[in-house]
């Protein structure tokens, strides 16, 4: 039933075009704290993608009209740099930017115990440096390491990937070529504590059985990517803990 | 109690595994179990465990003194900002004079620095802050510098005991506000030196022996040796 694409994605000898197996990521890399003058950041490199997260807030929102009285609104913006891509990148906001910064922005928000900043706003910019597919999944597990930099209250944090089908097969988080020339994308978002799915979207077609797997393959990922996420903020404070203590004021 | 323990960094998310404790500031609870809602590492205060957090922004909690810099000045009450997501009011009734209606801005004007007490923080928060108790006042001299709210402890020192040092040092006068802001007065040399000292704690604020490290630094700088003179 395999679609006959013009290029071949998998060898005879079952592996993919970069020499991974079905269920192998690409290799990640976060590290958090990078950015001074934010709240919080994080830089991730997640094979060729490269993107850096930085987070202000809570602060207050303006314009007033769009606070909440009630929570914090959460406000990610994610961008593509005009040499993120092999042709350039018309800068500015595009259909497909925008509609990303509201999946992210929806997803994040889900974390964040919003209620306890009324009228406020959490600023999460995203700034994709070099970008070869799942750039959004990037951009939240990013995010999210960003968010936790920042000191702001959440529930947990969220881990993202991508699952898909390529000549027939089911694999873990496509590549460049994956994604074009492939047959179907299911980026999936998780809180990985509560197993809650916090972003799913679903790109080409696959069987119900197809998608099953591809959800058991990307939640898998997600739980191996918390942890380098975990990894990457212990890294970054482990050092400042040796004998902290909570003292009065005085003057 | 833990003596130079190394302390375990919780994430958010992460579950606090105590007994008999009830989830206070930088905390949740989920299914009967508590969960850290910051990064951070725990402290217990009459039975409440708290995350004491690493990193973020000033969260004003009632009886913090805080330094603040006026806004917005209407006829019967100053805007303040006190470094906090929420701005900060400051009512004529809680001020040391007795101000007539309308005569506010000639107490206390935009742009001027005080230094204040939150006296309540409510559930909306909105944050209400006093300058009628003793210490609290304008400051019309010095300099005030900024440092991240969670490094506040370690400029303090245990028992105020790095405070002290830099105050004995530099001569200088120094207030250091719940919120990061710190405010320093005395001669220029003494300001300048106290500046850097600040600096050195918030950037090695990791280091063991920071209290060593800064005390060589002054030392050095003031050409004082305080341990001699005693």
């Amino acid at each position: 039933m395999a679609m006959d694409s013009d290029i071949k994605l998998i060898d005879e000898n079952g592996l993919r075009l970069d020499g991974r197996k079905f269920d192998e990521l690409r290799e990640i890399h976060i590290e958090a704290g990078v950015l001074k003058r934010a709240d919080g950041s994080a830089y991730l490199t997640w094979g060729e993608n490269k993107v850096m997260a930085a987070v202000y807030g809570p602060r207050e929102l303006h314009p007033r009209h769009a606070q909440d009285p009630s929570k914090a609104v959460v406000q990610a913006r994610y961008n593509m740099a005009a040499f993120s891509v092999p042709d350039r990148k018309r800068p500015g906001p595009d259909r497909r930017s925008v509609e990303i910064s509201k999946l992210l922005s929806e997803a994040l928000e889900e974390i964040v115990f919003v209620e306890q900043f009324p009228r406020s706003a959490v600023d999460v910019f995203i700034e994709v440096l070099e970008a070869s597919a799942g750039t959004r999944c990037a951009a939240l597990t990013a995010a999210s390491v960003a968010l936790a930099d920042a000191g702001i209250p959440m529930s947990d944090m969220i881990a993202s990937c991508a699952a898909g089908k390529i000549d027939g097969h089911v694999v873990l988080d496509l590549g460049k070529k994956e994604d074009n020339f492939g047959e179907a994308d299911v980026p999936l978002a998780i809180v990985p504590r509560t197993d809650r799915v916090t972003l799913l979207q679903m790109d080409g077609d696959m069987t119900a059985e197809e998608f099953d797997q591809a959800m058991e393959l990307a939640i898998g990922a997600c739980k191996e990517i918390y942890e380098i996420q975990r990894d990457a903020l212990k890294r970054r404070y482990s050092t400042s803990l040796e004998d902290y203590e909570d003292n009065e004021e005085d003057e | 109690m833990n003596e130079k323990k190394k302390r375990e960094l919780l994430l958010p998310g992460d579950i606090i595994e105590e007994e008999d404790v009830r989830p206070g500031r930088g905390t949740y609870r989920r299914d009967n179990e508590i969960h850290a809602s910051k990064l951070g590492v725990k402290t217990f205060r009459s039975g409440y465990v708290n995350i004491a957090a690493q990193s973020g922004r000033y969260d004003p909690k009632r009886g913090d003194k805080v330094i603040g810099t006026v806004t917005d000045v209407n006829s019967s009450i100053w805007m303040v900002d006190v470094n906090a997501p929420f701005p900060a009011v400051l009512h004529v009734n809680d001020v040391p004079w007795r101000v007539e209606f309308g005569d506010t801005i000639s107490y206390i004007d935009v742009g001027d620095a005080i230094l204040v007490k939150i006296s309540n923080v409510d559930e909306l928060k909105k944050v209400q802050i006093r300058m009628d108790e003793e210490g609290l006042r304008k400051l019309n001299s010095g300099q005030i510098i900024e440092i991240a709210p969670s490094q506040v402890p370690r400029v303090i020192g245990r028992k105020g005991s790095m405070i002290t040092m830099l105050k004995n040092y530099t001569g200088c006068r120094i207030f250091v506000g719940q919120n990061g802001r710190i405010w320093i007065d005395g001669d220029l040399e003494g300001q300048y030196i106290a500046v850097k000292a600040i600096q050195i704690i918030e950037d090695k604020a990791q280091a063991v022996g920071l209290t060593e490290a800064v005390k060589e630094f002054l030392k050095k700088e003031t050409g004082k040796d305080l341990d001699q003179e005693e």
